[in-house]
């Protein structure tokens, strides 16, 4: 991660020499931080609202019922986490029952909150485990129903059906999902030899 | 209304009633919830600063047009209309730069044209990979990342092409 960032502002500085740019990349550099903070304040309020909502969900055993439901898909991709850890079992199944209903402001805190609940049975190692592997590549390639801003964005543009995408949208996000958490159960497999946080 | 309109309320006052029902404080728990969550952004602020600087000064350089330049023939290879390099350069690292530039395609293109419906294919069914790797990692120890963005890369790359391909394939 470190080295893609690196490579990117090496790339910015010697493109914005070759390209005559260097005052808008020292101007982005500027105010990068100050967009940032924005943002994350932006996220605050979302992540606030649907971690509230998610714990009432949590306490009132909303959870255990939703969990059952996605237990045959957990179980595959998540082998053995049950036992391991449950509380992030259970923030995984929201993170991806937001996803599937296109809630992307639910999907996010649920995720962060598995993710620091997989850091804990990882043992405070500095490398990634197969679980954590597996839900960020879930996420990175989430499956969309509802592509609500797109298809508003199509139909502002005059679009005579804005949804008459939605057939190629579901095949091909459903093959994205599935070559990015296939890849990286595969390459969890390949490269076990031991390491810590792994399932078995 | 629209019935996407009434579906996060409706998903709000479902899950809020349930736990009345169950007997749990309501205001009690969700301010604890909420609170984890604030802690949760503050925790992750700094490596999203980082990130944005990478991302914005890469924006600002002009480097997504020499790279555009570049993969346009590789792109054209693999069925994938030429004028959506920008767009597949930008996914990955900008959410809202990927909007932008899908925007303009499609005031350009028009969205009932090929090029209009693979790109809102592609947008559609495609996540801001880079970012959302840095934000997840954010929260934990891990620094070996390992095959993680392997995994995240093969996702886009097919998202890419099967955009172009479903269109092709489902749309007359």
């Amino acid at each position: 991660m470190s080295y893609v960032i690196g490579i990117m502002i090496v790339l910015s500085v010697v493109f914005s020499l070759l390209l005559g740019r260097a005052p808008e990349v020292s101007g982005a550099a500027l105010t990068s931080g100050v967009e940032a903070v924005k943002m994350c304040f932006e996220l605050m309020g979302t992540v606030a609202l649907w971690n509230g909502i998610m714990r009432v969900a949590e306490k009132s055993g909303l959870v255990v019922i939703i969990q059952k439901l996605l237990s045959p898909v957990t179980g595959l991709l998540f082998r053995g986490l049950d036992r391991r850890s449950p509380a992030a079992l259970s923030a995984i199944s929201l993170n991806i029952t937001a996803n599937l209903l296109g809630l992307g402001a639910a999907a996010t805190p649920m995720g962060l909150e598995a993710m620091k609940e997989l850091d804990r049975i990882n043992g405070g190692s500095d490398r990634a485990s197969g679980y954590m592997i597996a839900l960020v590549a879930l996420n990175t390639a989430s499956f969309q129903i509802l592509p609500t801003t797109v298809a508003a964005i199509r139909k502002l543009a005059g679009s005579e059906s804005p949804l008459d995408i939605l057939p190629a949208v579901w095949v091909t996000s459903s093959l994205s999902v599935t070559a990015a958490v296939g890849t990286a159960l595969l390459l969890s497999r390949v490269s076990k030899g031991g390491e810590s946080g792994e399932s078995e | 209304v629209s019935p996407s309109d009434l579906f996060i309320p409706l998903v709000i006052t479902g899950i809020l009633c349930f736990g009345l029902i169950k007997g749990v404080n309501l205001l009690e728990t969700f301010t604890e919830g909420a609170m984890d969550g604030l802690k949760t952004v503050v925790r992750i602020t700094p490596t999203m600063i980082f990130i944005m600087l990478a991302i914005g000064m890469f924006k600002a350089s002009g480097g997504l047009d020499l790279l555009t330049v570049l993969f346009e023939p590789v792109v054209s290879l693999a069925g994938i209309p030429s004028q959506l390099v920008p767009l597949m350069l930008m996914r990955p690292i900008s959410g809202s730069g990927a909007l932008a530039v899908f925007k303009d395609i499609i005031a350009t293109y028009g969205p009932d044209t090929h090029v209009g419906r693979v790109a809102s294919v592609m947008q559609g069914s495609t996540e801001t990979t880079f970012y959302t790797m840095a934000m997840y990692y954010s929260v934990t120890q891990v620094k070996k990342t390992r095959h993680t963005l392997a995994a995240a890369a093969a996702g886009d790359l097919t998202g890419f092409i099967f955009s172009a391909l479903a269109v092709s394939l489902l749309m007359r």
